[in-house]
C-alpha cells in the first residue's frame, strides 16, 4: 500500500485525535502533542504503529494531536487518515477494521 | 416480527457519528435503544470517518442491555453498501434505513445484509432491520413496509422530512402529523412490530415534549426517538404505569399462576375469564414497572 | 515514615519541620494556647497613604510573613501591585502566606521565587504555571498546603505567624472599617481574611472606596488595621465571579447531580432542619437544583447552607428552603449581593468555619456535604491537589475540613478523557479515605464498607446502581488502559497537611 498524498482524520475536540499521516521512509516516525503523553504517550503511538502496519504501510510520517481519546478512537482515526492517504476510501479494508 | 418476546423500546437515542466523546458515554443514560448515525449527522466529508469510528467503538465499549442501531446512509448513497458491510461485521443489532418508501427498499436491505453477514461470517439472519418513513410515499405504503421482512423490528417516523414534503412544517398541536401517526402505528401493530415516534428538538420546551410524549404514549406507540440524554428520563416518567395498573396487572399475572397450578387453560380472575389481550397488557405493565423501577425485588410496588 | 494512610513522610522534613504524621481523622478534646498579635498603638488619625512603595518599605522586612487573601479570584490587582514593590525593594527571605493563590498572581510569585524574594510559601492550593515551577523543583523549600481550616488553626497557634497582611477591599474608611459587600470590586464575604486581620502584627488595607467614617457594617475593624492604602483600583469586578455559576447543560453532569440528589434524599439525614455544603461547579448548581424539588416535594426545609456560596444558594433562602447561610465567601455577584441585603445570610469567619482546634466550627454541624475529586482512590482518598501527571494543579480549599461532615458525597466521572477519576492509589492523599462516604459516578455509586448504615439505606434505589468501589476502578481502567507510573525524583517539592496540622502527603519533584 502506498501513499498517495497527505491526509488528515479526526478533530481536535475533547476525547477525539487528530492524524494527519503523509509519507514517509523511515518506518513510522510519530509526532504526538497530547496532555497525557506521560501516561499514554506509548500506548497512543502503539495503537498508531500497530494499526498502520495491519493496513500494510510500514513506512510514514504521523502527526497526532491528541485531546484524551480512547484506543478504539485512535484506531479508528488512524484507519481513516489511512484510508484517504491511499486512496481507498470506497474500498474500506475490512480485514483491518 | 424478528421477534416473539416483546422488548422495551420507549427511547431511541440518536447520537452522532462522528463524535468520539457522544459515543463513547452512550451507554450511560439508560435508552433502551441507542441510535449511532451515520446519516444526517455526519458531513458528506466525515462519513468514511464516522463509520470507522462507530465501528471501532461498537467492537470495544460497552453498552450494556441497551438495543444498539445505526442509521446507515440511503440506498442511493455511495456510502450505503460500505455502512451495511462495516455495521454488520461490527454486530449492530439493528440497521435503520433512512426514506424508505416501499417493501422492495427494505427486501434490497435484507439481501445487502444477508451478503455482509455471509461476507463477513455473521449469522444469518442475526441482523434486525428497521425502515424510517419520511415521506408521503412511505407513509402511504407504510403497511407493506412493516410487513416487508421477518428482519423488521419497527417503524420508525421521521417528521421533519415528511412536513417538508407534505409542504407544511412542524406545529406544536401535532395536526399535520396526525394520519402519518395513525398509518405508522397501525402498520406495525398489524405486522407485530414497533413504533417509534419522532424527535422533538426544541431542548427549552419542556412542556412541549412532555405533551407530544403523553399524546403519542396515548396512541399507542412503543416509545420515541430523542435527540438528547436529558429526554430519557421524562418519556420514562410518561411511560411508567401507575399503582393502580400495577396492581392491576399482579392479580392478573397472579390469575394465571394459579391457572397453571391448577393446570386450568381457562384464566380466571374474579369469576371472570380473563382474555388474552388483558394478560399481554399485563405483562407489559409488569415489564413497564420493573423497568421504571416501581418494583422491589418481590415484585411489590414501592411507594414513592 | 508511614503514615496511616500508606504514604511515606520524609523523615528528614518531618524532623526539621516537626511534624507527626497523619493518624486519624479525630481531632479528640485537647487543650489548646491560641496566640495574640503586636499592636502598634495609635489614635489612628494617620492611617491613609497613598503609595503602597512607602508602607512596604515601612513594615516589610527580610525574612518575614507576609499574607494576602483570595476573594477576588482571577480579578485580583492588590497582590501584584504590593508584591512588585516587595520585589523591586530587594526584599529577600519572605514567606508568602496567602489564603489561596489564583492564576493572575502566578507569574508574578514566579518571578519573586527567582529574586529570593520568597523562599517560603504556604497556601490552600496553586494551579497553572505556578503549579508547574514549583513541581519541577522551583522552590527550594516545600511549599506547605493547609485547608482553610487549617489555615485558620495555624494562625491561631503561631504556625504561622504573619508579620503583615496586605488586605485588598471594596470599601474602607480612614480608620481600616471595611467589609465586602459595597464598592465596584465586591466580593461578599471576607471570611478567610477576616484570620489575617484579627492576627497579623501589621495590617495594611488597600482599597479604591474611602468612605466616610465610620464606615458601617465593618467586617474588619479598625481596632485591627494598621495602614489604609488608596489605589486606582482594587479588582477587575468581570473575573471576580468564580465562572462557573452557569447551570449545566452537560448529560453526563446531570445524571451525576441527579444521582447525587437521589442519595441525600433517601439518606437518613434528608429530614426537616438538615444542613448541606454544596460548593461551586455546573454539577453542583445542578444538585442545588435538585435538592430545591426534592425539598418542596418533601416538605423538608434545611437549617443552614454552609461554605463557599453561589446565588442558587442564596435563592433557597430567599424561597424560606433553607433559613440561614454561614457564608465563608461567595462565588458570584448573586451570592455577593444577597449576603448585603439577607440577614438570614451570615459571614463567618475561616475559623468559625471549619477550624478543628475550636470550641465547636459550623463544619461540625454539618449533615451533607457534596465535594468533588482529580482522583479517589479504593481506599477512598481523595486527591484535589496533583494531577494524573504528578504536577500540582489544585487547591485543598474547605475539602479536607468539609468532609467531616455526616454524609459526606464525593461527585466525580468515572474517566475524564483518557483519565481515569478511580484510581487504585491516588497521587496525592488530601482527604483520608476515612472521612468519604458515598462516590457517585454517571455509572451508580459506591459507599464506604465503613458505612453498613448507608449500604443498607441506599442499597435498594431505583435506578442507582451499587458497585464495589474496586469494580468501578476496574470499569474505569478497562475504558482507558493502564497508564505508565509516573516518575518523580528524590526531592520534596510540597507538604500536605492534615486539618489538625499532621503531614497526610508530600509531592514530589516530577522527573521529565
Amino acid at each position: 500500500m502506498d501513499i498517495k498524498s497527505t491526509a488528515i482524520a479526526g478533530t481536535l475536540e475533547s476525547s477525539d485525535i487528530q492524524i494527519t499521516i503523509s509519507k514517509g521512509s523511515n518506518g513510522v516516525e510519530i509526532e504526538l502533542d497530547s496532555d497525557v503523553k506521560k501516561q499514554f504517550g506509548d500506548q497512543i503511538e502503539k495503537v498508531i504503529t500497530e494499526t498502520l502496519n495491519q493496513f500494510g504501510l510500514t513506512d510514514a510520517k504521523i502527526k497526532a494531536v491528541d485531546k484524551g481519546a480512547l484506543d478504539c478512537v485512535v484506531k479508528a482515526r488512524t484507519l481513516a487518515a489511512a484510508q484517504r492517504a491511499t486512496d481507498t476510501v470506497d474500498q474500506p479494508a475490512w480485514e483491518v477494521l | 416480527m424478528a421477534e416473539t418476546e416483546e422488548r422495551l423500546r420507549r427511547t431511541m437515542m440518536f447520537v452522532p457519528g462522528n463524535n468520539p466523546a457522544m459515543v463513547k458515554d452512550a451507554g450511560i443514560y439508560g435508552a433502551d435503544s441507542i441510535m449511532f448515525d451515520l446519516e444526517d449527522a455526519v458531513s458528506m466529508t466525515e462519513k468514511d470517518a464516522a463509520r470507522v469510528l462507530v465501528y471501532e467503538s461498537l467492537k470495544t465499549q460497552d453498552y450494556g442491555d441497551a438495543e444498539l442501531v445505526v442509521r446507515v446512509n440511503g440506498q442511493d448513497t455511495e456510502y450505503y453498501h460500505n455502512d451495511v458491510i462495516a455495521m454488520v461485521k461490527a454486530g449492530i443489532d439493528v440497521i435503520r434505513l433512512p426514506k424508505v418508501e416501499s417493501a422492495d427498499m427494505i427486501k434490497t436491505l435484507v439481501k445487502d445484509v444477508e451478503a455482509a453477514e455471509k461476507q463477513v461470517g455473521r449469522e444469518v439472519g442475526s441482523t434486525h432491520v428497521m425502515a424510517a418513513i419520511e415521506s408521503a410515499k412511505g407513509v402511504l405504503n407504510v403497511a407493506e413496509i412493516a410487513a416487508a421482512s421477518n428482519r423488521m423490528i419497527g417503524v420508525a417516523l421521521s417528521a421533519e422530512d415528511y412536513t417538508t414534503d407534505m409542504k407544511t412544517h412542524r406545529y406544536p398541536d401535532g395536526a399535520e402529523l396526525e394520519f402519518s401517526r395513525n398509518m405508522v402505528l397501525h402498520a406495525a401493530r398489524a405486522a407485530g412490530i414497533a413504533a417509534f415516534d419522532t424527535v422533538f428538538t426544541n431542548m427549552d420546551d419542556t412542556d412541549g415534549f412532555y405533551r407530544e410524549t403523553r399524546y403519542i404514549h396515548q396512541l399507542g406507540f412503543d416509545g420515541k426517538s430523542l435527540v438528547n440524554p436529558r429526554q430519557i428520563a421524562m418519556v420514562n416518567d410518561v411511560y411508567q404505569p401507575t399503582e393502580k395498573e400495577i396492581e392491576n396487572a399482579k392479580n392478573v399475572i397472579n390469575a394465571i399462576e394459579e391457572a397453571k397450578v391448577k393446570g386450568s387453560g381457562v384464566i380466571s380472575m374474579n369469576g371472570q375469564m380473563v382474555d388474552r389481550p388483558v394478560v399481554l397488557r399485563a405483562q407489559r405493565v409488569m415489564m413497564l414497572a420493573k423497568a421504571s423501577n416501581l418494583l422491589d425485588e418481590e415484585g411489590n410496588y414501592i411507594e414513592k | 515514615m508511614k503514615n496511616s494512610v500508606n504514604r511515606e513522610i520524609p523523615d528528614d522534613l518531618m524532623k526539621k519541620y516537626d511534624y507527626e504524621g497523619f493518624k486519624t481523622t479525630e481531632i479528640g478534646n485537647p487543650e489548646i494556647q491560641r496566640v495574640a498579635p503586636k499592636v502598634h498603638v495609635s489614635t489612628g488619625d494617620n492611617k491613609v497613604v497613598d503609595s503602597i512603595k512607602d508602607v512596604v518599605k515601612e513594615t516589610v522586612k527580610d525574612g518575614m510573613t507576609i499574607s494576602f487573601h483570595h476573594h477576588f479570584r482571577n480579578g485580583d490587582f492588590v497582590f501584584n501591585e504590593v508584591m512588585r514593590e516587595v520585589i523591586d525593594l530587594g526584599i529577600k527571605d519572605l514567606t508568602l502566606a496567602p489564603s489561596s493563590l489564583t492564576g493572575v498572581m502566578n507569574d508574578m510569585v514566579i518571578e519573586a521565587i527567582k529574586a529570593g524574594t520568597i523562599t517560603n510559601i504556604t497556601s490552600s492550593g496553586m494551579r497553572g504555571s505556578l503549579g508547574d515551577f514549583v513541581s519541577h523543583g522551583g522552590l527550594k523549600k516545600p511549599v506547605i498546603f493547609r485547608s482553610h481550616g487549617n489555615r485558620a488553626r495555624a494562625i491561631e497557634h503561631g504556625d504561622i505567624k504573619i508579620d503583615v497582611a496586605f488586605l485588598g477591599v471594596p470599601n474602607a474608611d480612614k480608620l481600616g472599617n471595611a467589609n465586602g459587600m459595597e464598592g465596584d470590586a465586591v466580593f461578599g464575604s471576607l471570611g478567610y481574611a477576616l484570620m489575617d486581620a484579627q492576627y497579623a502584627d501589621k495590617v495594611v488595607l488597600l482599597t479604591d472606596n474611602i468612605k466616610s467614617y465610620p464606615n458601617t457594617p465593618a467586617s474588619i475593624k479598625q481596632t485591627q488595621v494598621d495602614y489604609v492604602v488608596k489605589v486606582d483600583k482594587v479588582g477587575d469586578p468581570d473575573k471576580i465571579g468564580s465562572g462557573a455559576t452557569r447551570f449545566t447543560k452537560d448529560p453526563k453532569e446531570l445524571k451525576i447531580a441527579s444521582t447525587v440528589n437521589d442519595v441525600i434524599v433517601n439518606s437518613p439525614y434528608f429530614k426537616d432542619g438538615f444542613s448541606f455544603q454544596t460548593g461551586s461547579g455546573g454539577a453542583a448548581l445542578a444538585v442545588t437544583r435538585y435538592l430545591r424539588q426534592a425539598m418542596i416535594d418533601n416538605k423538608i426545609k434545611a437549617s443552614f447552607a454552609l461554605g463557599g456560596i453561589t446565588k442558587p444558594t442564596t435563592d433557597l433562602l430567599k424561597e424560606g428552603l433553607i433559613d440561614r447561610i454561614m457564608d465563608v465567601q461567595d462565588f458570584d455577584k448573586g451570592a455577593a449581593e444577597s449576603m448585603h441585603t439577607n440577614p438570614k445570610q451570615q459571614e463567618i469567619d475561616a475559623s468559625w468555619y471549619a477550624d478543628p482546634d475550636n470550641k465547636g466550627a459550623m463544619v461540625d454541624q454539618l449533615d451533607v456535604v457534596i465535594l468533588s475529586a482529580l482522583e479517589i482512590d479504593t481506599k477512598f482518598n481523595v486527591n484535589v491537589m496533583s494531577g494524573s501527571d504528578g504536577v500540582i494543579r489544585g487547591a485543598i480549599g474547605g475539602h479536607q475540613d468539609a468532609a467531616t461532615g455526616k454524609l459526606t458525597i464525593i461527585s466525580a466521572p468515572l474517566v475524564r478523557g483518557r483519565i481515569a477519576t478511580i484510581v487504585p492509589d491516588v497521587t496525592t492523599v488530601v482527604t483520608p479515605g476515612d472521612s468519604v462516604d458515598v462516590l457517585v459516578t454517571e455509572y451508580g455509586i459506591a459507599i464506604n464498607p465503613k458505612r453498613q448504615d448507608l449500604v443498607k439505606a441506599l442499597s435498594s434505589l431505583p435506578g442507582v446502581p451499587v458497585y464495589h468501589i474496586e469494580d468501578l476502578q476496574k470499569m474505569a481502567e478497562a475504558k482507558v488502559g493502564k497508564p505508565k507510573p509516573l516518575e518523580f525524583t528524590d526531592r520534596t517539592v510540597a507538604l500536605i497537611e492534615y486539618r489538625d496540622g499532621s503531614l497526610i502527603d508530600a509531592i514530589r519533584e516530577v522527573k521529565d
